[in-house]
């Protein structure tokens, strides 16, 4: 499985739990679907880009590091656009971004590795 | 009538049994180790000026047609140049009879030896698959060991590991049918069944003298009780299994090759389900967790922090 896709998948499974969690929040049941939705997105985005990261530069401590600001970044654009919810929102999407970041760069084969 | 102290006897003794190597370019040094078919000596090669391992195989009543053949054979197992087997530098006659070879003298420790140390199991497996991939290069030159122990491995001071003792080696020609070898050809014990090798490292087809049913599958066995040697302390239940494969009784219950037997170890190495062992499902489930422990650990993090965060969000 190549980086990206790892990162995509990953990405969208983690993103999807995230935004289920919202089943909890009596506050913004109704909205479930829009959440998942839009989570899953988020997720997935970051996988690519992070998932390209991990492609172009082998390092595990800066792959971290950049998944870490990618899902911080995002996940603070989702959160200014709630207009609320900051650390409910950023502190979820820095982890998944983290975890995206370190597993692309753990796992996974570049295509420089693939062909040779 | 005077007496000879022991001193003196066994200096006598010791000038007896070494080797005349007069008309050779060696120069005798010490003896490094004895077995039960020769003895190792070292010495040194004037002309090139560098210690080798010389091992004089006890054959003194050689005819020259099986002297020839030795010869012959030994130029085979000259010719296979692999880091790690060591190579035979030079092959002759001493004075009285006896067939030696000229070898690298490899510095550093035996596989016995070394194990005894404070190897960790991983590193006595990198250790191990090393040896394997060294036995599964000779086996596709057509050339068998059959006297593979730890006693004829040796760890180099950088590592390095080297295979030793191909003296006993049987080589295959392209038919399958067995040519000759060096030692056992000497002495004719092949072809009337005696046995060669050495016993707890010995194949049940080679312990009965059962020359046609020996091929590289008889060193497949001798591999697998080098790796059991080498994991006496509490191994793993796929490390006991790729042991018991090794070391089955059939030849064909066996690995086919060492070549296969290598790959189930980098397996073992690698986290990997090895062919010798079926895992039940909670045996994969906990395989995978002890590989990506780190995954494991964050996702777990992630997900207790999600609860933490559900619960203390709560109005």
């Amino acid at each position: 499985m190549s980086k990206p896709l790892i990162g995509v998948v990953l990405g969208a499974v983690l993103g999807a739990i995230d935004g289920l969690t919202a089943f909890f929040t009596p506050a913004v049941r109704d909205q479930l679907a829009g959440i998942v939705f839009g989570s899953t997105i988020k997720g997935i985005i970051a996988g690519i880009a992070i998932g390209f990261f991990a492609k172009k530069f082998h390092s595990l401590p800066i792959g971290i590091l950049f998944g870490v600001i990618i899902g911080a970044f995002l996940a603070f654009l989702v959160a200014l656009m709630q207009g609320g919810y900051y650390l409910q929102i950023i502190l979820p999407g820095t982890i998944v971004g983290l975890i995206v970041g370190f597993a692309t760069q753990k796992y996974g084969t570049s295509a420089a590795t693939a062909n040779s | 009538m005077k007496w000879l102290s022991d001193d003196r006897l066994n200096h006598l003794r010791t000038l007896v049994s070494e080797p005349d190597f007069s008309s050779t370019k060696y120069t005798f040094l010490k003896e490094l180790g004895r077995g039960g078919m020769g003895a190792v000596y070292l010495a040194e090669d004037r002309e090139l000026n560098r210690l080798v391992a010389i091992k004089v195989l006890n054959t003194p009543d050689i005819t020259d047609d099986l002297r020839r053949r030795m010869i012959r054979e030994a130029q085979i197992i000259a010719g296979l140049e692999h880091p790690g087997i060591v190579p035979v530098h030079d092959v002759g006659t001493l004075p009285d009879g006896r067939i030696f070879y000229a070898m690298k003298y490899v510095r550093g420790s035996r596989l016995d030896e070394y194990a005894t140390q404070s190897a960790s199991v991983n590193d006595r497996l990198r250790k191990f698959q090393a040896v394997c991939d060294a036995v599964a290069f000779a086996h596709a030159h057509g050339v068998i060991h059959r006297d593979l122990k730890p006693q004829n491995i040796m760890i180099g001071s950088f590592g390095e590991v080297l295979v030793l003792d191909w003296g006993v080696a049987k080589v295959v020609d392209e038919r399958g049918s067995i040519r000759v070898s060096p030692r056992s050809s000497a002495s004719n014990q092949t072809m009337d069944g005696t046995v060669i090798g050495t016993r707890d490292y010995m194949s049940p087809e080679q312990a009965r003298g059962d020359v046609e049913q020996i091929d590289e599958r008889s060193d497949v066995y001798s591999l697998g009780a080098v790796l059991r040697f080498l994991l006496t302390d509490k191994p793993t239940k796929t490390a006991k299994a790729i042991c018991s494969k090794a070391m089955a009784h059939a030849p064909e219950s066996r690995y086919a090759s060492a070549s296969e037997l290598s790959a189930d170890i980098a397996r073992l190495l690698d986290s990997e389900p090895v062919s010798a062992y079926r895992e039940n499902a909670f045996e994969k489930v906990s395989r995978w967790v002890a590989k990506n422990r780190f995954l494991v650990l964050l996702i777990l993090a992630y997900l207790l922090m999600r609860i933490i965060l559900i619960f203390t969000s709560r109005p």
